[in-house]
């Protein structure tokens, strides 16, 4: 028997509760034909006694498996001889681990003695007595859940608004989760990235201008500076993001314009959805496209003018997210364009003001703060795009402003630090959290800025 | 429901035909439309519609219509919901273009130039024939420049004063220029409904068109605000062509000299205010007047 046999018994017990609450409610006002004089409706009464028989067993059931394997633990350790119990917490944890395994009849790491075999009998002992209880009490607060539940149904009893405010409990649970796993996220990255600042001082990072994350692991180790210098790893963002706007705001926009203005129906019908399939293409495609086939072209053919092109260029990079970003920008402003009044179109065209004016004169600038917003969501997809400038940017650090040279941006940096074996206690490998948490804060304040501009475009026509 | 035979003339030389509407329970002669009754001519006329036919796609909205309207006079037109009202109205400036599926036929002139010849444009026209919407529809822009936009696009001034001076005058013959001289630079979209449709005003007014079109322009307004509105159009009267479409009766009985009955994208009736609201010669101009429908 487990947990999730278990489980399914809580189930079917609520299935009962909800059986066993809605008869009473009928059978206390005599029948379907007294329904009348029940509060609520005999459905609300059995998903009150079905709350009252599962909600209460299954919290106990999530606290007893989530505290169930720190207590055994202890438990363990306490019966444990003297000499290992001595042991520093890291190789204590290994004979732990160890432990555990032969208990569940997996591989052991080393030899195994009968003091290890004694302790995981005593382990596998702890744990079925510990099953064994969490099942007698979690069903017998079950079945006492129910009996209350179904005491207190009544035909007074407002069994709608007891259900009704534990739905809006479970919804609000729900909304929360997003939030407090962000929230977690952002924690774990701010405290990995105040052990970092420990080691490397924020000025530094922030307004250095070497990154050459190699740390020496032996004293007499060369060519491992160590120098933690993000200056030019935003550049190199930046440039790429530059070019990418560059590409994405002029076509992205003028196509908004063409389908939501000039095209016929029948055009727009199917160039609109084509256009966003360019969304759809997986970032990875982008990469290789960018470093098999645009990267190249540029190279050859800047050696024909006689540049000097690197293979990994900021430009080729740039490109090809300018074109990913496209349909970011279309769509959006295809939108708010749309969103515009067709009587602000009519007052203009009325007065005699041509298609061209009316779209330059009227329909960009009421629209304007809403493209805007969207080159700003744009934007901060640009920076925080990681996979195609790991194909095709290039590694190493170049403070640079020419878009032939290679460039590296954060994502790219982070993802080299993390990528392999790495030791979790060395500056390197903690940098990674550093330029996550800057990426972080810089792509949340433009996403701030562009969810205020969009919002205050919305009052626009009121 | 709808059968349409070709008849032959009622008025000069005008084609016209039959329409037997299946909206009467009884068939009554009096409520058959057999073209126009009245005279749709006028003295001066500023423009001349001949046999002119909407269609929306295959349906026809608009069916036969000849009508003048005279230079310095108001003419209102009246009919229930979806008589075709709007739709002749927005033909007067080639308001329809900007409807895909919208076709006309039939002639249309403004001073003896066939507005919808192969050879005009239709950005001048629209400065001559201006148009004022149903819904107040100021850019969200300041006041001052809601007014400018017409003069700014068509060149009309060569300098600041001179723009100065046109919006000016424009605010003063729409009768809002004291209320808004003092804060210009203000949103448009921030006055209130009526100052709004007096601003259109203005804004169209701006452009100096020959005739001014005006599409239920109080529709969306409160009774004092429509008062203002009706002095308005009927100061304008002395410079300009005015067309007005309205719901209201007694609003067309006020504002306007010459009134038109449209039913079922027909003119049933045309003639003077006077006569139409006191002696109606059709019988559906007579139901609907008297409020039997509509």
């Amino acid at each position: 028997m487990s947990n999730t046999l278990l489980i399914l018994i809580l189930l079917g017990l609520m299935a009962l509760a909800y059986r066993l609450g809605m008869r009473r409610s009928q059978r206390l006002v005599g029948g379907p034909g007294g329904v009348r004089d029940l509060h609520s409706l005999p459905s609300y009464y059995g998903f009150f006694t079905a709350i009252w028989c599962g909600l209460p067993a299954l919290l106990v059931l999530f606290l007893w498996v989530s505290l169930q394997s720190g207590v055994i633990r202890d438990l363990v350790i306490a019966d444990l001889p003297e000499a290992v119990r001595a042991l520093p917490p890291a190789q204590l944890g290994l004979v732990i681990n160890d432990i555990q395994n032969l208990a569940q009849g997996n591989i052991v790491s080393g030899e195994v003695s009968l003091e290890m075999e004694r302790a995981a009998a005593h382990y596998q002992r702890l744990r079925q007595t510990s099953f064994a209880a969490s099942v007698v009490v979690v069903l017998s607060l079950a079945l006492l859940g129910l009996s209350v539940g179904w005491r207190l149904v009544s035909p007074t009893f407002r069994a709608r608004n007891r259900v009704e405010s534990v739905i809006k409990w479970l919804l609000v649970g729900c909304s929360t989760i997003a939030i407090f796993t962000t929230l977690g996220i952002v924690l774990s990255v701010l405290f990995e990235s105040i052990r970092f600042f420990e080691m490397v001082p924020i000025g530094e990072f922030l307004f250095g201008l070497d990154w050459s994350p190699q740390m020496a692991i032996r004293e007499d180790q060369v060519g491992s500076s160590g120098a933690f210098g993000v200056i030019p790893l935003f550049a190199g963002t930046l440039l790429i993001a530059l070019i990418a706007m560059l590409v994405a705001v002029p076509i992205g926009l003028m196509s908004a314009i063409y389908l939501s203005e000039y095209a016929g129906a029948r055009f727009r019908a199917w160039a609109k959805p084509l256009l966003e399939i360019l969304a759809g293409i997986p970032t990875v495609v982008y990469g290789f496209f960018a470093a098999l086939t645009v990267a190249p072209f540029i190279r050859d053919n800047g050696a024909l003018l006689g540049l000097d092109v690197s293979s990994e260029s900021a430009l080729a990079a740039g490109l090809v997210m300018g074109i990913m970003i496209i349909p970011f920008i279309s769509s959006l402003s295809d939108d708010v364009i749309n969103a515009v009044p067709q009587s602000m179109r009519d007052a203009s065209l009325g007065i005699g003001a041509t298609h061209s004016e009316t779209v330059r004169k009227v329909i960009l600038p009421a629209a304007l703060p809403g493209i805007v917003g969207g080159i700003l969501l744009a934007v901060s997809r640009a920076i925080g795009e990681t996979m195609i400038v790991v194909m095709a940017a290039g590694l190493s650090a170049n403070l640079t402003a020419n878009p032939l040279q290679s460039v590296t941006t954060v994502t790219v940096q982070i993802v080299t630090l993390l990528v392999g074996d790495q030791e979790f206690d060395s500056p390197k490998t903690l940098a990674a959290f550093a330029l996550g948490l800057l990426l972080f804060l810089i792509t949340l304040v433009l996403n701030v800025v562009a969810l205020h501009v969009v919002r205050k475009y919305r009052e626009a026509y009121e | 429901m709808l059968s349409i035979t070709p008849d032959t003339v009622v008025l000069g030389t005008a084609r016209k035909s039959v329409i037997t509407a299946g909206f009467s329970p009884v068939a009554d002669d009096a409520r058959a439309i057999n073209g126009t009754v009245g005279d749709i001519t006028s003295a001066d006329p500023r423009m001349t519609a001949r046999n002119v036919n909407v269609y929306y796609g295959d349906k026809l909205a608009i069916n036969n219509v000849s009508l003048d309207i005279g230079v310095n006079e108001v003419i209102a037109m009246i009919g229930p919901s979806g008589c075709g009202k709007s739709t002749f109205l927005r033909c007067l400036n080639r308001m329809n273009d900007t409807i895909d599926i919208c076709r006309v036929e039939g002639e249309i002139r403004l001073d003896d130039q066939d507005i919808y010849d192969s050879g005009l444009d239709v950005v001048p026209l629209r400065a001559q024939v201006g148009m004022v919407f149903q819904k107040p529809n100021p850019f969200p822009k300041s006041i001052y420049d809601n007014v400018a936009y017409g003069p700014r696009i068509h060149g009309l001034t060569s300098n600041k004063n001179d723009l100065d001076e046109v919006v000016e005058q424009a605010l003063l013959k729409a009768g809002l220029w004291d209320e808004v001289k003092d804060r210009l630079d203000e949103v448009g979209t921030g006055l209130s409904g009526g100052q709004q449709q007096r601003l259109c005003i203005a804004r169209t007014i701006a452009v100096a068109p020959e005739v001014i079109l005006m599409d239920e322009p109080c529709s969306a307004l409160d009774p004092i605000a429509t008062a203002r509105i009706e002095e308005l159009i009927d100061e304008l009267r002395e410079q300009y062509t005015i067309a007005i479409v309205t719901h209201s009766m007694q609003q067309a009985a006020r504002v306007s000299q010459r009134t038109a009955y449209f039913h079922l994208g027909e003119l049933v009736e045309v003639g003077k205010t006077d006569d139409i609201f006191t002696t109606p010669r059709h019988r559906l101009t007579e139901d609907y007047i008297t409020g039997r429908f509509g």
